[in-house]
């Protein structure tokens, strides 16, 4: 079974969610479910680190989209970092990246909301 | 040496968990075929994609018991075709066309984007529906294309 993993970690402003493996119809729930416990905790920093992932589908990247409104209405952003270039050419084809940040690295995600929240 | 083309057929019941099994299914002939890294990716993907809009779309409330998708692969010399078949109610392409992505993603609406996507992924996409009895996506990727 390919595989597909989340991990959280929570810095100061901000929840990182790391995921890694395959994201696709069948494992997106459980993606989103984590993102929809990060935002009933009233945390609007968000950065998903895509280091780990593999693949990504079109189910994968409506997650993204069902919950960027509910963040941005609460002050808050979700970026993300670290595509590999075959994932981050699905984000390219449907022009994810002039909606969302997207970042090399989780500590340059992080300085943009910290100097935000300075 | 007969010219005759190599067909693989793959019946699977319609459940996301078997989407992997797809994926590598023609992953692996779009290998042997010797395809690169990226079209096998663009390929895997597109499939992916039809067979969601399928396990999704098809079906739509009749209940996914004794219900497959049948993914057929049939390997020419120039190119690789791959059909993606049910028998539900299908869906009418033009229906649930993409207007202008931008347009789209600012309403940050979802669903649809497979759709987009498999058009720009693949080199052809011809869909038949006969509702209740056989939908057909043919998705096509030649051998040279960029």
């Amino acid at each position: 079974m390919e595989k597909f993993e989340v991990f959280r970690k929570d810095l100061d402003s901000v929840a990182v969610l790391n995921i890694q493996g395959f994201l696709d119809a069948h494992t997106a729930p459980e993606f989103e479910t984590e993102l929809q416990k990060i935002i009933g905790e009233k945390k609007f920093n968000i950065i998903v680190n895509l280091d780990g992932l593999q693949y990504i589908s079109s189910a994968g990247l409506g997650v993204f989209m069902g919950v960027i409104e509910d963040i941005r209405k609460n002050g808050g952003d979700l970026k993300i970092c670290c595509a590999a270039p075959k994932v981050y050419k699905v984000f390219d084809l449907l022009g994810f990246p002039s909606l969302y940040e997207f970042y090399d690295t989780e500590e340059a995600a992080v300085k943009k909301f910290n100097k935000k929240t300075k | 040496m007969t010219n005759k083309n190599k067909k693989y057929q793959l019946k699977i019941p319609i459940e996301t968990a078997n989407l992997e099994i797809i994926r590598d299914f023609v992953a692996r002939i779009a290998q042997n075929m010797g395809f690169s890294e990226e079209n096998i990716h663009r390929i895997e993907l597109a499939v992916d994609e039809a067979s969601t809009n399928v396990i999704k779309h098809a079906y739509k409330g009749a209940g996914n018991k004794d219900k497959f998708i049948m993914v057929e692969v049939t390997v020419h010399k120039d190119r690789l075709e791959i059909d993606v078949i049910d028998t539900g109610t299908g869906f009418d392409p033009e229906e649930i066309r993409t207007p202008e992505m931008d347009e789209y993603l600012k309403k940050m609406k979802r669903g649809g984007l497979g759709l987009y996507l498999i058009k720009t992924l693949m080199d052809k996409v011809e869909y038949k529906f006969k509702p209740g009895i056989r939908n057909r996506v043919r998705m096509t990727k030649y051998k040279n294309a960029v």
